[in-house]
């Protein structure tokens, strides 16, 4: 059931491999030398409307502006607390960008080491100083449920295109499910059917082959969960 | 000590069998490591070496900070077993400076512009040494700071020639290094051509030294296609991937 | 993981499987993860072995060489045992000098082997007095997911146990297995509210109030024993402990045959 014609080979290019004689126009993690265009970076090469870049196969999480992320909180100052988000720089949070008044020294009342909490980019400035808020619908300290960490460079798996591997998952397990750019992802709920959510996006990090890794994944949680979808027919895929 | 054996007999044939133009035999992996960022495992003859990369994270300690760009650390270590005599634990004088060059040849390609004041931790384990240790450190430094996904130019290859009983030859094995005439470990950007670490002791003219920087080019060469190759067999495996399959970038 | 810390979330799950005697990676309470070891490996070592327990691998490697033995046992050989958690394998370890708990997983290894008399240092002697046989044990871990004792100490029974005197190389007569009597093996336990399990990996270690380290022989007997963590833990607690690690050690003994 698969579209062949859209298939094309898997290139795994590695720093300074050749990626194009400079026909092509430099993308993302490339760089020119000599008029040939090399890769700056581990990743998979690929080649849009003329512009060749290369995606990163790894990597420590880079935050960006606006993205929401999910986060342990590691240390607790008086005005600030510490949050393990992933990425390369200390992330904090500061008690003007959360929703309750925190008097000087009081902060470990709202919030202590081990907390998860979901929080939004502020801004990156240039010297890659992150700021971050909890002032933003939906951005709360998590509570219960699972968490589960997957590479960031597999995020956009998970969530599918247009959504549909993400949606595909909560509707079959019924659970909701929040995910952080940075790769931490938090599934609200419990027993057999978070299990099965928390495999499910193992699986998905894990699987080096892409092909049908949606209708796979479908199988799995059918197979895990005891309910079965009303308008499943043998033979359906 | 007075030389015993011979060397290079007058066919130019090696102890181990190897021409002058032979290096010994290589084996790289990438990837070996489950909490590393990024890391290698490399034998070249019987050198065993492993390479874990950190990063980028938190400089520290603080005060090497730099406020532009990320620095590389390179730490290098002989465990106690890997020599014949036994090396005590801790550090000495020619780790820390081994752990410089590597480190400085490490910064030439890393993109380090892109992570100001952070730091990319790198650590290289002698497991078992038979001379060129900072060569196989390096080959594999290199390959884990790839596999860390760390932006980088190219991959730095490194090999090192000498002299031994008259002959210039590539990759000294153990007996070579001891007691023959030089010792020249090297390493080039492969895309550029340029060198990055270079390190001379011993007696050359100057036609052998430029005879010796032929022959570690040439296997630094040679030791680039198989780092290349151990990074692309960690990540192959792959099947055909459907376009638009995700709203990647 | 940038550091030690576990989420409260993850803590929370791994206590709430607990009460339903299940732990996060599928094992039952008592259940050791899969043990791999390769012994060899480093040639310019007298002996070596590589082993994992899980996700977790260390290295030890034996070095053997003459040396002057204590003035209270002139004819017995002398056993050294060191460790290193090299950054390497964590995050959150430290490139410089062994710390306390680097010293403490050596000194805890060391005891096990040195109590059991593993090495039989009466046939060390060279010239006593004088001469006698010094074992240098190396061990450094690799890469870390909880119970470095366990694996630490396995590594450090393998290398023995496959290890050869250097005697040609010393000019002291032939190259000999070093000579060995019996099999310490230790089982580490992590107390976790109320239960006890066996061989903890990262998360469960690091969230445990104590931990219990029981090392017997072949015989069954018990030859060393450390408790760590800032908790406390029973009698009774105890009394499983030593129960299960008698049960425990002779199903290891039975994969290193």
């Amino acid at each position: 059931m698969s579209d062949i014609s859209k298939r094309s080979p898997r290139e795994v290019v590695v720093p300074g491999d050749v990626l194009d004689d400079g026909n092509m126009r430099a993308g993302e993690n490339t760089y020119l030398l000599n008029g040939e265009i090399r890769a700056g970076i581990l990743g998979v090469k690929r080649v849009r409307q003329n512009t060749v870049s290369v995606i990163p196969l790894g990597g420590r999480y880079m935050p960006e502006t606006k993205d929401t992320v999910i986060g342990v909180i590691e240390d607790v100052g008086s005005s600030i607390w510490m949050v393990d988000i992933g990425a390369p720089y200390p992330a904090p949070l500061h008690v003007s960008e959360v929703p309750w008044k925190v008097a000087f020294g009081d902060t470990s009342k709202y919030l202590s080491v081990g907390d998860v909490v979901m929080l939004k980019i502020l801004m990156v400035d240039e010297s890659n100083k992150i700021s971050m808020t909890m002032k933003d619908a939906g951005l709360r300290k998590l509570e219960g449920g699972r968490i589960v960490k997957i590479s960031h460079t597999k995020v956009s798996r998970v969530i599918g295109k247009s959504g549909s591997m993400i949606q595909m998952i909560k509707n079959i397990t019924d659970c909701r499910i929040f995910i952080g750019q940075n790769g931490t992802i938090w599934i609200d709920g419990e027993g057999v059917n978070a299990d099965a959510a928390v495999e499910a996006i193992k699986m998905i990090d894990e699987e080096t082959v892409k092909a049908n890794l949606t209708e796979r994944v479908k199988e799995f949680l059918e197979n895990a969960i005891p309910q079965v979808e009303d308008d499943k027919e043998e033979g359906d895929e | 000590m007075s030389k015993e054996m011979v060397l290079v007999d007058d066919k130019g044939k090696r102890i181990d069998g190897r021409t002058s133009e032979e290096s010994r035999e290589i084996k790289i992996e990438a990837g070996v490591l489950k909490n590393a960022d990024g890391s290698a495992y490399v034998e070249i003859g019987k050198n065993k070496v492993l390479a874990a990369v950190y990063g980028p994270r938190e400089c520290h300690p603080r005060h090497l900070q730099n406020p532009t760009k990320a620095i590389v650390q390179c730490k290098y270590n002989m465990q106690a077993y890997s020599v014949d005599d036994r090396k005590r634990p801790g550090t000495d004088r020619r780790s820390i400076e081994i752990s410089k060059i590597v480190s400085e040849a490490l910064e030439n390609v890393v993109l380090t512009g892109l992570y100001p004041r952070a730091s990319i931790d790198v650590y290289i384990e002698i497991l078992q040494a038979n001379a060129g240790t900072r060569c196989a450190g390096l080959t594999a430094a290199s390959v884990a700071l790839a596999d860390a996904g760390i932006p980088m130019k190219d991959i730095v290859a490194s090999m090192a020639a000498g002299k031994a009983d008259g002959h210039v030859l590539l990759d000294l094995n153990k007996e070579e290094d001891n007691f023959g005439e030089a010792d020249v470990p090297m390493a080039i950007v492969p895309s550029t051509g340029e060198i990055v670490l270079l390190q001379m002791d011993g007696n050359m003219t100057r036609e052998e030294f430029d005879r010796a920087i032929e022959l570690g080019v040439g296997g630094c060469k040679k030791i680039y296609e198989l780092q290349k190759d151990a990074l692309k067999r960690r990540y192959s495996a792959e099947e055909a991937e459907e376009e638009d399959d995700s709203d990647e970038q | 993981m940038s550091s030690k810390i576990i989420s409260e979330i993850r803590r929370d799950y791994i206590v709430n499987q607990l009460k339903e005697g299940k732990r996060t990676d599928g094992r039952g309470l008592k259940d050791v993860r899969e043990i791999k070891y390769e012994i060899n490996l480093i040639e310019t070592a007298d002996g070596s072995a590589k082993v994992s327990y899980g996700d977790t691998t260390v290295i030890a490697g034996i070095k053997i060489m003459p040396g002057t033995p204590f003035a209270d046992k002139p004819e017995s050989g002398v056993l050294t045992t060191g460790a290193e958690l090299i950054p390497l394998a964590h995050s959150s370890f430290e490139s410089g000098p062994p710390g306390e708990d680097a010293i403490e997983l050596a000194r805890v290894v060391d005891r096990g082997i040195r109590e059991s008399g593993m090495i039989d240092v009466d046939k060390l002697c060279i010239t006593p007095g004088q001469e006698v046989w010094m074992c240098y044990v190396d061990i450094y871990v690799t890469d870390y997911d909880g119970n470095l004792f366990d694996a630490c100490n396995l590594a450090a029974v393998l290398a023995i146990r496959n290890a050869v005197i250097p005697g040609k190389r010393y000019d002291k007569g032939d190259d000999v297995p070093l000579p060995v009597t019996c099999t310490p093996v230790s089982v580490t336990f992590a107390k976790i509210g109320n239960d006890l399990i066996v061989d903890p990996n990262f998360d469960e270690e690091n969230i445990a109030s104590a931990r219990l380290t029981v090392t017997t022989d072949d015989n069954g007997n018990f030859r060393a024993m450390q408790k760590g963590g800032q908790g406390s833990i029973s009698l009774d607690e105890l009394s499983a402990c030593l129960d299960m690690s008698v049960e425990t050690g002779v199903e290891i003994r039975k994969i290193i045959e």
